[in-house]
């Protein structure tokens, strides 16, 4: 069976089945076409995914990444272990008799498989792919349960903070290039956030609870999260009122330092670490230009188990403009260091240090495609450049032989698939489509050897000797 | 503890029973049956199914690509999205799963093949089989009449993978289709114009187009005599004249199919023929092809095709063929195959692989079965096999680095010996640093180092005819 193909063996003869059965019953369950939370991407969404995703794959490029892909799924037992809580949001595949097969979550576990098995030590790489959650899904929100993700990592041991660096230099570039508006990225460090709650008298085994607690703080209130800690997570009050004294803070350098000065955190040493690192970043992310972007804040507590260092996240700030549209933009790239992953990977646990970062390109690609719409832009579905029409019946031929002129010249065209169309039809179709010029033949043109030129903006006609036609039309072209 | 590993042990053969009766085709109900007992085994080891040895690898059939072979990758897909701009398509995608129903039913006997997803609770899924089953789900789901559109993203098939030949679970899939009522042949004329853009372009080697048409290959048979009933089933027979000859496809159809022997040469008349539009004049005139109205049909719009491949300048790439009958489940009119035709050997590299790299043809019935209402949309399309083109540019990029010289320094060793050079000048970072260049002769493997400066000198030194020390 060849890998590309269509129908096998039989189908005809069950899709005529289906024919010879009652209209009904074969329509009946046709209603429903679309499994929940994912959705096609029309011409026009196509074009803007591409768009926003030249500019992201450019600046990986930039910065010397290079291009990596992996399989849909990988096996279950990989997969394991690795997402925590969420683990349950992961899609298995079926037990068909071979190997348990589960979709992928996110791009980071493969690279880190990827690396244990190849036994890669260093490696800067891209990886631009689809990634699948059983989540609630929550349209408005562009949330769905296959979403795109572009993830770029620096893996493998070197100097502090310096790849940590320039990955927030990434998100920094990405995100001022695509012109979303202003933007900050909050950072924190795990250890930090580790010996926070160490100092402030958080058992050990309410850690994780209490991360994602906090981590709500972007969405609701100190008080509503102070209660669900206490109520719902069994904290001591006091213990979640000391909390409340450090993860209401942000600010820039320094709050740095006066982290270090505190008295309670001083004392921690993974608090210390954690600190002494951001201090270096930070010092890092000025020589770089970028530091007013960056905010660190003690309430960033992202989600995955698996950072074992900074971790950062991107938000759009809003404009009052934007607020009021019912539009709520959440983060758009996140990050951090994990240190740990590959060496789960590896039979002898050989660790090899990791730093990454996340651009959520289905938040971007929906507020991009609402802008087009609240602006009313009208996007080209094709890059047809030239259209071959013709005023008059019994002129297929030529028509056939001149664009097959045009194609093999490389140039973009197109015709109508039509004997005789109507010359009004053939230029309505250049302007639904926005093509910039047609070359119109038809008999008188013929007797003089020339052929018409047209530009579909203007209506300007010029005549062009058929021989001096392709040099003509990437004249045009070129100055355009 | 004993328990347990006899319990192992029956999972293990169970499995290897599974896989022996798949690689035989055996029944799907039989298959069912094993799978279920296996299912019913491994439950029985529980959860825990023991310390669970960690492999670390790919699903079965699938791979990782490198950054090297996703460079191949792009530049091969760079070629084949312009080409399919240049004819003026829009792109469209569509989810990885849908929902099982759409896909059931629509493939035959191959549905075994489709990786299902786990039931979670929510609804039954399944990874797309192919791109054509989702564009006509997509044409009737948002009632489109005519759309010109391309598709490039992965299908996923349970098949047995053969990695070598460029055959996996997890593939790519280049589609452009062609959707809508339209006069007769112009847009089939520029989807083979489009294969020969493609393949001239990727430059890996002369190609032909084999076309043919699914109601000549009926009308033919028809006429034969074979019975409506073996239609398909000496199809088959017929496609494999590709790779074996007319007696043993003959033998098959005979021994095997239960045809006459009169019927099976009647057929032998008709599929060893292949040639340009005169054959397809010489067959308008047949006495017996030209009875039957499907056959009829079918060549007058291949009269009609080759006129347009001739105005567009491709009609030497085309063969009609007769013997072309693959895949024909759901076409209705005109089919393709592009074949690569053998190419020199150079010297130290394997014969690239023969064998089609693109196909596609004419299905006016599909859409039909998707809409409510039955409305139908015609459809004509290709597929560019891309898998087998990126193993045969790797290949050939594989020979082209053997061909120069290898970097390692082993390598390059071992080059001077074989080729009677006498000194090696070698140099690197500590060298640079130094300001030497180390000079090894080849047969003593002694290596001095030589200041920079005195390198030519050291070297006429050594390579005079006078000394011959080396």
């Amino acid at each position: 069976m060849p890998p590309f193909g269509f129908l096998h063996m039989r189908a005809w003869a069950s899709l005529f089945g289906q024919l010879l059965r009652s209209p009904r019953a074969v329509c009946i369950r046709e209603v429903h076409f679309h499994s929940q939370g994912t959705r096609d991407l029309s011409p026009q969404q196509m074009v803007v995914r591409e768009k926003i995703l030249d500019m992201v794959v450019g600046c990986f490029k930039r910065h010397g990444a290079k291009r990596l892909d992996t399989p849909a799924f990988e096996l279950k037992e990989m997969l394991t272990e690795k997402y925590g809580e969420d683990s349950g949001l992961i899609y298995d595949l079926k037990d068909q008799g071979g190997e348990l097969l589960s979709l992928r979550y996110d791009l980071t576990v493969p690279f880190a498989r990827y690396l244990a098995m190849n036994k890669v030590k260093k490696m800067k790489r891209y990886h631009v792919g689809k990634v699948w959650r059983r989540e609630s899904p929550t349209i408005v929100q562009g949330r769905y349960r296959e979403f795109c993700q572009c993830d770029f990592d620096i893996a493998g041991q070197f100097d502090p903070m310096i790849p940590d660096a320039e990955c927030l230099k990434i998100m920094c570039e990405i995100l001022s290039g695509l012109q979303l508006g202003d933007f900050i990225i909050k950072v924190n460090d795990r250890r930090i956030l580790d010996g926070m709650f160490a100092v402030c008298g958080v058992p050990e085994s309410k850690f994780h609870a209490i991360c994602s607690s906090i981590d709500k703080l972007d969405k609701i209130s100190w008080k509503d999260v102070r209660h669900e800690m206490v109520a719902k997570k069994g904290l001591a009050p006091e213990v979640a009122d000391r909390i409340g004294d450090y993860v209401q803070c942000h600010g820039g350098i320094s709050l740095i330092e006066q982290m270090f000065q505190d008295p309670r955190l001083s004392q921690n040493k993974q608090a210390l670490d954690g600190l002494g690192d951001l201090k270096l970043l930070f010092e890092y992310l000025t020589l770089f230009g970028i530091a007013e972007k960056i905010s660190f804040d003690l309430s960033l507590a992202r989600g995955l188990d698996y950072y074992t260092g900074v971790i950062y996240e991107a938000v759009l700030l809003q404009t009052p403009a934007q607020t009021q549209e019912s539009f709520n933009v959440g983060s758009v790239a996140a990050g951090g260091r994990y240190d740990k992953l590959v060496g789960m990977f590896d039979p002898k646990g050989h660790k090899v240090p990791c730093v990454g970062l996340s651009i959520g390109v289905e938040r971007i690609f929906s507020i991009v495609e609402q802008r087009m719409k609240t602006f009313g832009q009208k996007i080209r579905t094709t890059e047809t450049q030239v259209f071959v029409a013709t005023p008059q019946k019994n002129f297929l031929h030529e028509r056939l032989k001149l664009i097959a002129e045009l194609w093999d010249a490389g140039i973009k065209a197109e015709l109508l698939y039509k004997n005789n169309p109507k010359l009004l039809t053939q230029l309505h179709y250049c302007e639904d489509m926005g093509i910039p010029l047609v070359v119109i033949i038809g008999e008188q043109e013929m007797k003089e050897g020339i052929i018409k030129l047209r530009s579909v903006a203007s209506r300007e006609e010029v005549a062009i000797k058929r021989e001096n036609l392709v040099a003509e039309i990437q004249k045009r072209l070129s100055e355009s | 503890m004993a328990e347990r590993a006899t319990l192992e042990e029956l999972v293990r053969l169970q499995g290897e029973r599974v896989r022996g009766l798949k690689q035989q085709k055996a029944s799907a109900e039989q298959i069912e049956e094993e799978v279920a007992k296996l299912l019913k085994l491994k439950a029985q080891l529980g959860p825990d199914e023991g310390k669970q040895k960690f492999v670390l690898k790919t699903p079965k059939g699938t791979r990782d690509y490198s950054p090297r072979q996703m460079a191949i990758r792009e530049k091969v897909f760079d070629v084949i999205i312009s080409c399919f701009k240049r004819h003026g398509a829009e792109v469209i995608d569509t989810p990885v799963f849908e929902l099982k129903e759409t896909l059931t039913g629509k493939y035959g006997e191959d549905s075994k093949l489709i990786y299902d997803l786990k039931d979670q609770g929510g609804e039954l899924l399944s990874l797309r089989y192919d791109l054509t089953v989702p564009f006509a789900r997509y044409l009737a789901m948002n009632k489109l009449t005519n759309i010109k559109r391309y598709h490039i993203a992965k299908v996923y098939r349970r098949d047995n993978p053969a990695m070598t030949r460029g055959r996996y679970r997890e593939f790519y899939q280049c589609d452009f289709d062609i959707a809508g009522q339209f006069d007769p042949m112009i847009p089939d004329a520029e989807c083979l114009k489009i294969m020969c853009e493609i393949l001239s372009s990727l430059q890996i080697g002369d190609f032909l187009v084999k076309v043919n048409d699914r109601r000549i290959l009926d009308g033919m048979f028809a006429i034969c005599g074979v019975p409506d009933s073996k239609f398909r089933t000496i199809c088959s027979s017929v496609d494999k004249l590709d790779k074996v000859s007319w007696e043993e496809v003959k033998n098959e159809m005979v021994g095997e199919k239960g045809l006459t022997p009169e019927v099976a040469d009647h057929i032998g008349d008709y599929v060893q023929q292949h040639g340009g539009v005169s054959l397809v004049e010489q067959l308008l005139q047949d006495p017996k092809l030209s009875q039957n109205k499907q056959a009829l049909e079918g060549l007058e719009d291949l009269k009609l095709l080759f006129e347009y491949l001739t105005l567009f300048g491709i009609a030497d790439k085309i063969s009609f063929d007769l013997s072309l009958a693959r895949g024909l489940d759901y076409y209705t009119g005109v089919i393709y195959e592009a074949v690569l035709l053998q190419t020199p050997v150079r010297p130290g590299e394997e014969p690239l692989g023969v064998g089609s790299v693109a196909a596609g043809g004419r299905y006016d019935g599909l859409v039909g079965m998707f809409d409510p209402k039955g409305r139908k949309v015609p459809c004509v399309g290709l597929s560019i096999g891309v898998e087998r083109i990126f193993s045969i540019v790797e290949q050939r990029l594989e020979a082209e680095l053997l061909y120069k010289k290898n970097p390692k320094l082993l390598n390059q060793l071992q080059y001077c010996e074989e080729a009677g050079i006498p000194l090696v000048a070698i140099i690197g970072e500590q060298e640079l640093k130094d300001g030497v260049i180390k000079l090894r002769s080849v047969a003593s493997r002694e290596e001095v180092d030589v200041r920079r400066e005195d390198l030519v000198e050291e070297i006429k030194r050594r390579t005079s005819p006078a000394l011959c020390i080396c």
